[in-house]
């Protein structure tokens, strides 16, 4: 009896095991499946995508006419667009893939340019046609190639899956024909980009990194580095400080110092250029206790910090108070243009009003200039051509750079219209409207 | 008895008056655009009585209330600087009331107000249900350009469950590292796009961005978004102990922050 008993018992057990088992293993198949079709999803849009932009450059060699030639530049910047996402969701950000995303990016930079260029005044140059042409090759090399992963993806049922499962292991030996595929496009990118098809044009699109060109000068030794610190953060001499020479891949040679002084809570950690010895930034990490002075003060006294450390010229230009810390921007003002690309940034604890984070990046890698280009046009014919609707409450002269990267002379107007507040650059040359930006600061919070 | 009835009587009119007769309250603080707290609210509120300005009191000098602050000195004959000093506050209390103890209870409640002069103040509250309970402080908070509250704190979830055991500059690097790429045209440009890449970050990968941040990791990304980036432009890091890529290694390295190296 009690055998029996027992028996049933085990095989109510079992079997339940097996069903919880079962159940365990359908969830986890489902949510596999799931993922998997995103990857999926994402790996054919972007097939799609660049069979599309194959078909709207090719078509763009062909026109002849502005009217027809603007709208379609557009597309191809909208669907460079959404191939540039569509890349973004594939896993793939363990493969060197970076050439087809920056590809792409720079269709949409190329195509967005030329889109909203007057075509009438302006038309395309002999080289943005060649231009235009390589990227059409380009992009009927890549097709071809995503054509072909696409068919033997579907013919043999590869899944993304073991792609991530492949790249995450870092497995080589195994031939995956999706990673092999992706390599062919990437490679076929590659051998376009390094060519000059994007013409004289198209330099200075890639975000390329200009140094530190303000920081001349001779190389300072790693002690020489610790004199600027224990000076520009006025220590007194009992820390230990702990210095770094910067990497191969550093633009330019710094060193990296942690000060550590047993005193204080919380380490100052603080970047010098080699050549000149020029901060570059410092961040103290110390916590900062309750205000006990006001942002305008903290202002005041984040301005005596730069001019006792020789930055001369420079104006006040954003402040704000994050809890217990101000944030200031300070930039570059000559004879009354504020130069906004030289801006250095400073943070203040308003607990004791020390300086608790400075950095001079923007400022020491600006290259604009001098002397300043006068305006060929007054401020009022550049405040003619302003949104009639707009107050105009502020104006000044500034330079800032603008969608090409070239920097420009402007007339700045701050006006408001309806509730909003709107920060204005009219090019002082030719009176175009250079930029234009909401400027909003304040949210609300959610509870 | 009746005495006593009297007193009480007399107790309950003052506490009723207080608010009303209740003058300079300013702290002597010069008040500037970008401030927050108790300050801005008082001015927000003046100026909201005398009708320059129309927006919210949330605390916070924002835009909406330079410009109302500069027509009241334009108005009253002050110079106009966009600074709260002590001539301006000085002519502003003598010129509007503020009824602290409304602000403040409307605040606490989480009520939609405003405080016009001129009108009961019982017929400028539109009462929000729930609520309560909440310290009085500001309703609104400044944010960087470009990035919202909740950006920033999907940037804390992912610099936590990354970096929550390297030093403060470790976590601002990696916040870094999130910004280059948004800039980068190899990477996605949106924050959550960058985050979400696939395999783009353990973290993510291994549901640790989940986890609740810490006050120092929304700090160190704040830093981050207002300039300070500790690696010099670098767009990668890897943890030399488990990074399992080759290709990682290949990249040239910036510098070591930390357990992480950064990398172009």
């Amino acid at each position: 009896m009690l055998r029996t008993i027992l028996i049933a018992v085990l095989a109510v057990a079992v079997i339940g095991t097996g069903y919880w088992g079962y159940r365990e293993h359908q969830e986890k198949n489902a949510i596999l499946i799931h993922a998997e079709n995103n990857y999926q999803r994402a790996f054919h849009d972007l097939a799609y995508q660049i069979d599309l932009l194959h078909d709207k450059l090719g078509a763009t060699l062909a026109m002849n006419s502005h009217a027809s030639l603007s709208p379609a530049l557009a597309e191809i910047w909208k669907i460079a667009s959404e191939a540039h996402s569509d890349v973004g969701q594939l896993p793939l950000s363990l493969l060197p893939f970076n050439k087809t995303q920056e590809f792409l990016s720079q269709i949409g930079e190329f195509t967005y340019r030329t889109a909203v260029r007057d075509l009438q005044e302006e038309p395309l140059t002999k080289e943005e046609y060649k231009t235009l042409q390589g990227l059409y090759k380009s992009a009927g090399a890549i097709r071809q190639e995503l054509r072909n992963v696409q068919h033997l993806v579907l013919e043999n049922n590869l899944r993304w899956m073991d792609v991530e499962l492949a790249l995450a292991t870092n497995d080589q030996k195994e031939d995956n024909i999706i990673i092999d595929g992706f390599k062919a496009v990437e490679k076929n990118v590659d051998t376009f980009s390094s060519s000059s098809e994007f013409g004289p044009s198209f330099i200075g699109l890639a975000n390329e990194e200009k140094g530190f060109v303000r920081a001349k000068g001779r190389p300072v030794s790693k002690d020489e580095a610790k004199r600027i610190a224990r000076d520009f953060l006025g220590l007194k001499g009992t820390e230990k400080i702990k210095v770094t020479e910067s990497g191969k891949g550093a633009d330019e040679r710094f060193y990296s110092l942690t000060i550590h002084d047993p005193k204080t809570k919380g380490d100052i950690y603080m970047d010098i250029t080699k050549n000149g010895g020029y901060p570059i930034w410092v961040l103290n990490s110390r916590p900062v206790g309750k205000p006990t002075i006001s942002l305008h003060e903290a202002a005041n006294r984040g301005m005596a910090f730069l001019k006792r450390h020789k930055f001369t010229g420079f104006e006040l230009y954003d402040s704000t108070q994050y809890d217990n810390v101000a944030v200031l921007t300070f930039v570059k003002s000559e004879n009354g243009v504020r130069i906004y690309p030289e801006a250095i940034q400073m943070k203040v604890a308003l607990d004791n009003g020390h300086v608790v984070g400075f950095t001079a990046r923007d400022y020491l890698s600006s290259s604009i200039p001098r002397p300043l280009p006068k305006p060929a046009i007054t401020a009022e014919e550049a405040k003619k051509k302003l949104n009639p609707h707009l107050k105009v409450m502020e104006q000044r002269q500034a330079v800032i750079m603008n969608d090409l990267q070239k920097p420009v002379l402007c007339y700045e107007f701050l006006g408001t219209l309806g509730d909003d507040t709107y920060q204005l650059f009219m090019n002082a040359s030719t009176g175009i409207e250079e930029k234009v930006e909401k400027l909003e600061s304040v949210e609300p919070n959610y509870e | 008895m009746e005495r006593k009835l009297v007193m009480l009587m007399l107790i309950g009119l003052m506490t009723w008056m207080h608010p009303a007769g209740h003058a300079a309250a300013f702290s002597p603080q010069v008040i500037q655009r970008g401030a927050v707290g108790d300050d801005v609210i008082e001015l927000q509120a003046r100026l909201q009585y005398l009708g320059f300005y129309n927006g919210k009191i949330d605390g916070v000098f924002g835009w909406r209330t330079y410009w109302a602050l500069r027509n009241f000195q334009y108005e009253y004959g002050l110079p106009v600087d966009g600074l709260a000093g002590a001539e301006t506050k000085r002519k502003l209390v003598n010129a509007s009331k503020y009824y602290e103890s409304f602000v403040k209870e409307q605040i606490r409640q989480g009520n939609e107000f405003t405080h016009y002069g001129g009108i009961p103040l019982s017929k400028q509250v539109k009462k929000r249900g729930g609520g309560g309970g909440r310290t009085v402080k500001t309703t609104a908070s400044n944010v960087p350009k470009g990035f919202s509250q909740n950006d920033i704190r999907l940037m804390a979830n992912a610099v936590y469950g990354e970096a929550r055991g390297e030093p403060y500059i470790g976590q601002v690097a990696v916040a870094a590292v999130i910004l280059n790429r948004l800039e980068h045209p190899s990477f996605p440009d949106t924050v959550a796009g960058v985050i979400f890449q696939p395999g783009a970050f353990t973290a993510v990968a291994d549901g640790q961005i989940w986890l609740t941040p810490n006050e120092t990791a929304k700090k160190a990304v704040l830093d981050a978004i207002n300039g300070w980036d500790p690696t010099g432009g670098a767009i990668y890091y890897f943890n030399p102990a488990t990074a399992t890529s080759a290709w990682i290694w290949s990249r040239p390295q910036i510098k070591r922050i930390g357990n992480h190296i950064f990398c172009k």
